[in-house]
């Protein structure tokens, strides 16, 4: 039976190669027909493999993969309706941008005219009218990737599937070539799962992000939810923008927690969904770089903030924000994003002694 | 006046270099150019010399002999080469060698490339394979064609050019175009042949839709390697042949007992077949490579 619908199951998926090491180790995720899905995470985390056994050039030691509803394990990659976008593009190099996009239909014995006039119809989607007779080797990348797209969507897939498509490309065509993905996505209006390590890039497309680490599913969820609240230390600093610190609880206070360390005395942690811990346990938290702001130690906080003493240790000038760095709390990094407007009203310099705060609500505990 | 300061400052600033790294360019070449080039020329000359000896003095004519200074210009040698009997079988022999050549290429070919893809993956022994394969060509070819001879023996085969001499070519030829195949491999990317199969494309299709079309030129080199040394293979066939000789086995009996100039006339008849045949290969490979620049017409 045909798969009718994008949609994508994976229940209990488990890849060894050698059969001790496990690639992916128990993955379990549900996407929904017709979203952006992007799997996130260090090289070697698994994610390329998952990617595969999807498309159907790997099956799974364990587990079951479905797609639209059907058990697709075993089947050939035509069968399930999916097409993938390789992470050179592996565009053949004999052929020129028509044939290459015209080689699906070609394989399926369709005529000569009849092929000629779909893959010039989806030439002129991804706009290559004027290079259809080029080799991609007299492309640049970021037309290759466009070739690659459509070779893939030419039969019509209900899943697409890019293996680091803006790897290749270089930051500025990287950019673009992000919201030509996007497009192609609503216009196409299929699934797409795109692995990647770069989590700018990740949260920029995607609907849901998956972030992975060593085979098994760290966080999923929309791209908001997973940078602003990640649920502990690997995703938050996988996805950058947050200081991660670490201290011990003092003690409880009704929904919030005193946690202190050596360089920070008595900061105020909402207990959120973590109820279990107790008094005596070091715990991590998190409070993005963007909510800690600097004032000199002359002017006081208001209330319902934490107060953390510190030193500038560095500056950076990014333009729109200055990333000025802080003293170590015990090993981990304190940093503030401060807008640069604010900044160079009153600059800081290097050595300067400084307040670090931010409101207690907009600290996280994490698991 | 006021600038005078202002560039001592500068001179000061910037200490001045004594030497430069490189001398200015004044468009002369170093010396070591002319060195370099002299010892080319005479490389050259090593190189092919001898042979341009041999095909001018088998333009001489009828009165020519083995040695210079050249006595007259005609085609007299070439024709006696074909036409006269006490020449020997050159004819018979340039066609035994062609024949067996193309077998030869062909055998090689296929086999080279189902090498390749076998290899494009490690397998448990990959490596005994390899080395076993490669091994015969450190054995010497004499040697090796006794051997074939002998097993022919025992095996009551009788020994003849298109049999025994066949295999012992293959031994020779084979390994050098696995090798040569291991080169073109190396620059083959397994995601082309993932893409087919995930654009639907059986086994055979990827193979004769996209493996054979971009391995094309590598594998005419590889014919062209099988082609030229079982054309001019000499060790390994003079005891595997039986009664009939190859080109090379008649050239060199008439070394033996020809001393007229059809010997250098049959050695400038062998060597522009030999250019000919790699100018087509070579024309092929070209002509594969411009037809994918301009882009393929409707097929």
């Amino acid at each position: 039976m045909p798969v009718e619908n994008g949609s994508i199951e994976l229940a209990g998926i488990v890849k060894s190669y050698d059969g001790v090491n496990r690639v992916v180790d128990g993955v379990n995720l549900k996407i929904a027909d017709g979203s952006y899905c992007c799997f996130l995470g260090p090289s070697g985390c698994g994610k390329t493999t998952i990617l595969r056994m999807i498309a159907g050039h790997e099956d799974p030691s364990d587990g079951e993969i479905l797609i639209g509803g059907e058990q697709v394990v075993g089947l050939a990659p035509v069968e399930r309706r999916t097409a993938m976008m390789f992470q050179s593009y592996a565009l053949f190099p004999h052929l020129n941008v028509r044939d290459n996009i015209a080689f699906a239909l070609r394989v399926r014995g369709i005529s000569a005219t009849e092929r000629r006039k779909a893959a010039d119809a989806m030439i002129e989607k991804v706009r290559m009218t004027e290079l259809a007779d080029r080799l991609p080797a007299q492309l640049s990348g970021g037309q290759q990737q466009r070739v690659a797209l459509a070779r893939a969507a030419i039969t019509g897939p209900k899943v697409l599937l890019l293996d680091e498509p803006l790897s290749a490309l270089d930051e500025q065509l990287r950019v673009q070539m992000r919201q030509e993905l996007s497009r192609m996505q609503r216009d196409l209006g299929i699934t797409f799962i795109h692995v990647t390590h770069t989590q700018l890039e990740a949260i920029a497309i995607a609907d849901t992000v998956v972030v992975m680490e060593k085979g098994r599913i760290k966080q999923a969820g929309p791209a908001r939810d997973v940078y602003d609240q990640p649920r502990d230390r690997y995703v938050a600093e996988f996805l950058g923008g947050q200081n991660v610190l670490s201290g011990r609880i003092e003690r409880i206070e009704g929904d919030s927690a005193m946690i202190s360390a050596d360089e920070m005395r008595d900061v105020i942690v909402p207990l959120g969904p973590r109820r279990t811990v107790s008094a005596g346990d070091r715990v991590d938290f998190a409070v993005r770089r963007d909510d800690v702001d600097l004032v000199r130690p002359e002017i006081g906080a208001g209330r319902q903030r934490a107060k953390v003493p510190s030193r500038v240790r560095a500056i950076e000038y990014q333009g729109n924000f200055v990333k000025v760095m802080l003293d170590n709390i015990g090993s981990d990094e304190l940093i503030a994003y401060v807008p640069d407007r604010i900044f160079y009203r009153d600059p800081f310099s290097i050595g300067d002694i400084v307040v670090a705060g931010w409101d207690q609500d907009k600290t996280r505990m994490l698991a | 006046m006021i600038e005078l300061p202002q560039a001592t400052l500068e001179a000061d600033a910037i200490p001045v270099r004594r030497r430069r790294a490189l001398p200015p360019s004044t468009g002369r070449r170093p010396w070591t150019f002319y060195v370099l080039a002299t010892l080319f020329t005479l490389y050259v000359i090593g190189l092919y010399g001898p042979m341009v000896c041999i095909y001018i003095l088998s333009f001489q004519d009828v009165r020519g002999g083995l040695v210079f200074p050249m006595r007259g210009t005609s085609l007299h040698w070439f024709v006696d080469l074909f036409t006269q009997v006490r020449t020997g079988d050159v004819k018979g022999a340039f066609s035994r060698s062609i024949r067996l050549a193309v077998v030869v290429t062909a055998i090689t070919v296929v086999i080279s490339f189902m090498a390749g893809l076998a290899f494009r993956r490690r397998f448990t022994g990959d490596s005994v394979v390899f080395y076993l394969m490669i091994g015969s060509l450190v054995a010497p070819g004499l040697v090796l064609g006794i051997g074939v001879g002998l097993i022919c023996n025992v095996l009551g085969f009788e020994a003849s050019w298109y049999t025994t001499a066949l295999g012992a070519q293959l031994s020779w030829t084979l390994p050098f175009g696995v090798l040569v195949m291991f080169a073109v491999m190396a620059r083959f990317n397994n995601a082309w042949e993932e893409a087919a199969r995930d654009l639907g494309a059986t086994a055979w299709q990827t193979i004769y839709l996209v493996i054979i079309p971009v391995l094309a030129p590598g594998l005419v080199a590889v014919g062209l390697f099988g082609f030229t040394l079982s054309y001019d293979e000499f060790t390994r066939t003079l005891l595997t042949a039986g009664s009939l000789n190859t080109l090379p086995l008649e050239i060199w009996s008439m070394t033996l007992n020809v001393t007229s100039p059809s010997l250098y006339a049959l050695g400038t008849v062998t060597t522009l077949i030999s250019f000919l045949i790699i100018g087509i290969c070579l024309g092929t490979i070209a002509r594969i490579q411009k037809r994918r620049a301009a882009g393929p017409a409707a097929h």
